[in-house]
């Protein structure tokens, strides 16, 4: 029998989980909301000091129709309009939602302050001062999970299996990674909301819990994915020197309000040579941007750290401390004194646009399991528009929440006892594998991001992702099985890693397979072999696992009907 | 790693289970300027001893705040907490229950199983 039952089980507890725990609990759901870091400060919301994009219409006029509009130029013809469509509509709502309990977005006379961002043709982007969206939108889920009855938190279990049982989602198996005992958990739905996949890179803009897993349990419980090769890399994510207490993709906004000289390792102006302008005020495009910095370092004209030069040199003090008051002070507690030294940055792994494929109620093709927040694929399509990831996390989690609650009205399935005990005893086989003479798992994990990075990240080459491919069929089949775990049971952050890397190696193989299948270059997905669009690829490729092997196939894209719009 | 790397920090970390015997481990890391206290310790599990118990989720935001531990006798986060040439003692919370290394139990009880 399962240790543990509940209505909805929610696996991760970041934004979008954090958000589906509380609307399935207000419509009478008992939740057992779990993360195998800490409940509410773990997964991606909660680094982003960034800005939301919502369709408000606080500074200028907008509407959800044009948010749609950018959302679907941004995603090249890829995009789930339908899934974008939900982001797009919903998105004002829960930023009002918000507002109420508790989140205290900037505003000016009275209204909200949107900012413009690259991509929106209106000042659509909303925050909280200073640098502060992310730590306070995730404050603000924690005390409202803490102060909704029916909410269940568990810290530091990690599920590892979906259980599957007459083809319902009916529950998990998990580890307990504080005295290391496994976890039977029913469930009559299920809700994934783990995030997406950017520690797969060894430049990253994660957190320690972004390493595939929601992806590899949509596709072991047989739900499928999609987008699986657009990966966003950030182009001036920090590198040097050393910063900490901020998030590395914090120089945008320095960006759009100051501008900023991007320079080579020689200091010289760069951009102009890869066909684009910067005249000292750095608005090249993100994609250019990326690659000219990446070209400059591959023809030995980096900076020290395998970048380029922002300076800031050029902006009185006074300009930056208005723009930025406080942030100002911590980059000088880190060393950092923009009008004395220019920073190192460079391109890093920041968002995943793939992931689970989900209908509009965010179920999977397995009834009673669903997905929320980074971890849903199709809605951003090849490349997302800056600000969507807040919004989406919010209203994927709601709509995700409404729509389990809704399931547990239905007729419990059995729960599957056997099953169950198979997959612990596949899975205590894997814990208790031999030792001796193996690699450690962390080891592992920092060779798979190094080869996730040179060979499969933001330029890519039929040859190298089929090197990479190969590597990660190798240590699928070897290292993977002779792995080197301590016998510790309290928290064993080997077995944890272990995990952790059987999962990334599922997510890595579907990231490099969907790549060399995209013989392209579209949005984030760029191929140096096959330098342009082509116009017979505009559709999406999902992957699933057949025949106990990832099997990949094409689809066209999901379109909205237009006249939807009107209507709501 | 890049020619920057050149000195070596010296960390001394506080070791063991609650009811095993204590024990304190040196390590010596490549140093690089801007280090944090958590820089060191996911170096050290990277490459010297993986069995080593910390607790961190964000890495660099200071926005997670589950990397606390005593550095050099006062309470910080070892994310924020800068690395210098000389050791640095890292001991767990002293005034929470142990549980192992530099992970003490830090949860609401309503957070566990």
């Amino acid at each position: 029998m399962p240790q543990l039952s509940t209505d909805v089980l929610i696996v991760g507890a970041g934004g979008a989980g954090m958000y589906a725990a509380i609307a399935a609990a207000e419509r009478g759901a008992s939740v057992l909301l779990v993360d195998k870091g800490q409940v509410g400060r773990g997964g991606a919301t909660i680094m982003a000091q960034m800005t939301v994009a919502a369709a408000l219409g606080e500074q200028e006029p907008d509407s959800p129709a044009l948010h749609l509009e950018d959302t679907l130029k941004a995603g090249r013809g890829l995009c789930n309009e339908e899934l974008a469509w939900l982001v797009c509509r919903d998105g004002p709502q829960r930023i009002a939602e918000m507002e109420q309990w508790g989140t205290r977005w900037a505003r000016e006379s009275g209204r909200i302050k949107q900012e413009m961002a690259p991509g929106h043709s209106v000042k659509r982007c909303c925050y909280v001062d200073f640098l502060n969206t992310g730590p306070a939108v995730a404050a603000t889920l924690r005390r409202k999970v803490g102060e909704t009855a029916n909410i269940r938190r568990i810290s530091n279990v990690a599920v590892l299996e979906i259980l599957v049982h007459g083809g319902h989602a009916v529950g998990a198996v998990a580890l307990d990674l504080a005295d290391g005992n496994w976890l039977t958990i029913q469930a009559r739905a299920v809700i994934l909301a783990a995030g997406g996949l950017t520690k797969l890179y060894a430049r990253n803009s994660a957190s320690a819990n972004m390493g595939g897993e929601a992806y590899a349990l949509a596709l072991s419980a047989g739900a499928e994915l999609v987008d699986m090769e657009f990966v966003q890399f950030f182009p001036i994510g920090h590198l040097a020197p050393r910063l900490v207490g901020m998030d590395p993709i914090l120089w945008d906004p320095f960006r759009y309000k100051l501008g900023g000289k991007l320079l080579n390792g020689c200091f010289e102006e760069f951009i102009d040579r890869y066909g684009s302008t910067d005249f000292g005020s750095y608005n090249a495009t993100r994609d250019v941007a990326a690659y000219a910095i990446l070209k400059e370092v591959e023809a030995e004209r980096g900076s020290p750290h395998g970048g380029a030069y922002l300076d800031f040199r050029h902006i009185p003090e006074t300009q930056l401390r208005a723009a930025f008051g406080p942030v100002i002070d911590r980059l000088v507690a880190n060393g950092i004194d923009l009008t004395q030294r220019a920073v190192e940055v460079g391109p890093m792994a920041h968002y995943h646009m793939g992931g689970i494929r989900v209908d509009t109620d965010m179920q999977t093709r397995i009834p009673g399991l669903y997905a929320a927040g980074e971890a849903v694929g199709g809605s951003n399509g090849a490349n997302r528009l800056s600000g969507n990831a807040i919004t989406e996390a919010f209203v994927f989690g709601a709509r995700a929440g409404t729509a389990a609650a809704e399931k547990t009205r239905q007729a419990a399935q059995d729960w599957g006892d056997r099953t169950a005990r198979e997959w612990v005893e596949r899975l205590e086989k894997f814990r208790q594998s031999d030792h001796r003479g193996g690699i450690a798992p962390i080891a592992l994990q920092a060779e798979l991001q190094e080869l996730m990075w040179e060979k499969a990240g933001a330029f890519r080459t039929g040859e190298k992702l089929v090197a990479a491919l190969a590597r990660i069929e190798e240590i699928k089949e070897r290292e993977l099985l002779h792995l080197c775990l301590s016998g510790e049971q309290r928290f064993n952050l080997d077995v944890q890693d272990a995990f952790e890397l059987r999962a990334m190696l599922m997510a890595a193989e579907a990231v490099v397979r969907s790549a060399l299948e995209r013989v392209e270059s579209r949005g984030a997905h760029q191929r140096e072999d096959f330098p342009l669009a082509d116009a017979r690829l505009m559709k999406n490729q999902t992957v699933e696992i057949k025949d106990d092997a990832l099997s990949l196939r094409w689809s066209a894209p999901v379109r909205l009907d237009r006249s939807r719009i009107t209507d709501d | 790693m890049t020619d920057s790397i050149r000195k070596a920090a010296h960390l001394c970390i506080r070791r063991g289970a609650s009811g095993e015997a204590v024990r304190y481990d040196r390590f010596e890391v490549p140093y690089e300027e801007g280090m944090s206290v958590l820089d060191a310790l996911r170096w050290i599990r990277a490459h010297v001893d993986s069995t080593l118990a910390i607790r961190y989720s964000c890495i660099n935001a200071n926005a997670c705040k589950t990397c606390m531990a005593l550095v050099n006798g006062s309470v910080e986060y070892t994310c924020t907490a800068k690395l210098t040439p000389e050791e640095i003692t890292v001991e767990p919370l002293p005034k929470r229950p142990l549980i192992r290394d530099l992970i003490t139990d830090v949860l609401a009880d309503e957070e566990k199983l």
